[in-house]
């Protein structure tokens, strides 16, 4: 579904992204970790283009990114993608930011539209917000919005970057219920997250990242049990008694 | 003892301070002032929008003669760019009725302005915004038609009242190529009757301060019902 082979990506003489190879088969949940700065977050956003690759390959959904016959637009409503920040339309009610897409690109007629935006509504657990403005929402809410717009265009790949980072604590859960949900469906999901009861309980695969490079790749189990890299292991450790450092 | 001031100067010749020699005659005054400030405000937000996109065109074919034209017609003075367009208009068109010069000279000066408001108002969107957008497919276009001028347009309402005030005040500058608006009309009367330019002045400044501040007025009333969310 998703093949990085041999990616590099500067940010000026930053090198941010280091030989990567990786494979995302579809169905499969993929949890990226690591600590801050070490590009995970750089690493999700090439796969629809949000940050270009600087070399190597990278193909999504059967389509090489770097050929110039791809259509972008196109690729990236097959794509969906949830911020850290939400980034829903302040100016626009719930439903609209939901239909917006599916109107303007798939051409679907507003009635049919809003009917599909209302099941994923429902399924997010805010039918009752259509007509509220995303300001008027709480953080977790205005997430799980942002989760149902990006599913209104039947994407095939689903990527989060840390979805629940800009949340409180109490409105973590709801989000990563939504999303749990959506993994159980068979969504093909890239996660970049903190959240390691998240990684344990969903992914089936766990990558760890520092310094642009992909230090480990493992099952759940594998990696939080036997963790094999010393910076993984550090990681960890830090993760779980953080006073200790 | 005569009085100080003699303000009958002023309601004799009121209906020619409103709107000239209308409608016997062309409009003129206060009318032809709010005709001119109007069309150009109109003409000048179509263009500070044109401009504006043009010179955050991706493609430097555009953008640079764009931001050219902006820088300079930023770095010269109203009343010269009325003489080029008085003077240089029926060289290049032919005849053109001087309301017309005007209105093209006001326009070009004030798009130029409003450029710059509606440029800012553009990169005041945070980039979240359009990232958001495209990663659902929307097309640059796209983008910039349906989620950053509907939000940029109206932060950048107080701007562009603070421009069209100016553009109200700008009009009498029209006076010099003998438009007969508000201050051509006032010079007129003034050089009619001789006696009277203490009061002549004082009544339309007045007037003009009652333009503007209605207008201001008009602009908040209507700022507090554009706003989408009090929660901002």
């Amino acid at each position: 579904m998703i093949t990085f082979s041999g990616v590099h990506k500067w940010f000026k003489s930053l090198h941010v992204l280091n030989d990567i190879n990786l494979h995302v088969l579809p169905g499969e949940v993929l949890v990226v970790c690591g600590p801050s700065g070490s590009g995970k977050s750089t690493l999700i956003r090439t796969v629809n283009q949000l940050e270009p690759i600087s070399s190597g390959t990278l193909i999504v959904d059967g389509k090489d990114l770097a050929d110039k016959n791809t259509d972008i637009n196109k690729l990236r409503a097959e794509v969906g993608f949830v911020f850290q920040q939400f980034n829903l339309y302040p100016h626009l009610s719930v439903i609209s930011n939901i239909t917006l897409a599916p109107i303007k690109i798939r051409s679907t007629p507003k009635a049919e539209a809003e009917e599909q935006a209302m099941q994923l509504l429902t399924r997010v657990g805010l039918a009752e917000k259509r007509d509220a403005y995303p300001l008027q929402l709480s953080g977790g809410q205005q997430q799980r919005v942002a989760i149902a717009r990006a599913l209104a265009m039947k994407p095939r790949i689903m990527l989060f970057d840390e979805p629940t980072s800009a949340l409180d604590p109490e409105m973590i859960g709801e989000v990563l219920a939504v999303m749990k949900d959506l993994a159980l469906t068979g969504m093909t999901m890239v996660v970049v997250t903190h959240e390691m009861g998240f990684a344990r309980e969903v992914a089936h695969r766990v990558a760890f990242m520092a310094e642009g490079i992909i230090l480990e790749e493992a099952t759940p189990e594998e990696f939080f049990l036997r963790p094999q890299h010393p910076r993984a292991q550090q990681f960890l450790r830090q993760l779980l008694t953080p006073m200790q450092m | 003892m005569e009085p100080l001031l003699d303000f009958s100067v002023i309601s004799d010749n009121f209906t020619y301070f409103m709107i000239g020699r209308f409608p016997h005659g062309p409009l003129g005054g206060v009318g032809l002032t709010l005709y001119l400030a109007v069309v150009s405000c109109i003409l000048s937000f179509f263009g500070g929008l044109l401009l504006a996109l043009l010179s955050i065109s991706r493609f430097s074919i555009v953008r640079y003669p764009a931001l050219a034209f902006i820088n300079l017609v930023r770095g010269m003075p109203l009343l010269m760019v009325i003489f080029w367009m008085y003077f240089l208009m029926p060289a290049l068109l032919g005849k053109v009725a001087e309301n017309t010069t005007v209105i093209m000279a006001l326009t070009l000066f004030t798009s130029a302005y409003m450029s710059r408001i509606v440029i800012a108002g553009i990169e005041g969107i945070p980039k979240g915004q359009t990232e958001a957008a495209v990663s659902t497919g929307l097309t640059s276009w796209q983008v910039m038609l349906y989620i950053i001028l509907p939000q940029g347009l109206r932060n950048m309402i107080p701007s562009f009242v603070n421009q069209f005030v100016s553009l109200i005040k700008d009009t009498s500058l029209a006076f010099i190529v003998g438009v007969s608006e508000l201050t051509h009309v006032a010079t007129q009367i003034n050089n009619r009757t001789m006696a009277f330019p203490t009061e002549i002045f004082i009544f339309i400044a007045v007037v003009y301060f009652i333009l503007c501040y209605a207008f201001t007025t008009l602009s908040r009333w209507l700022e507090g019902r554009l706003t989408w969310s009090k929660a901002m």
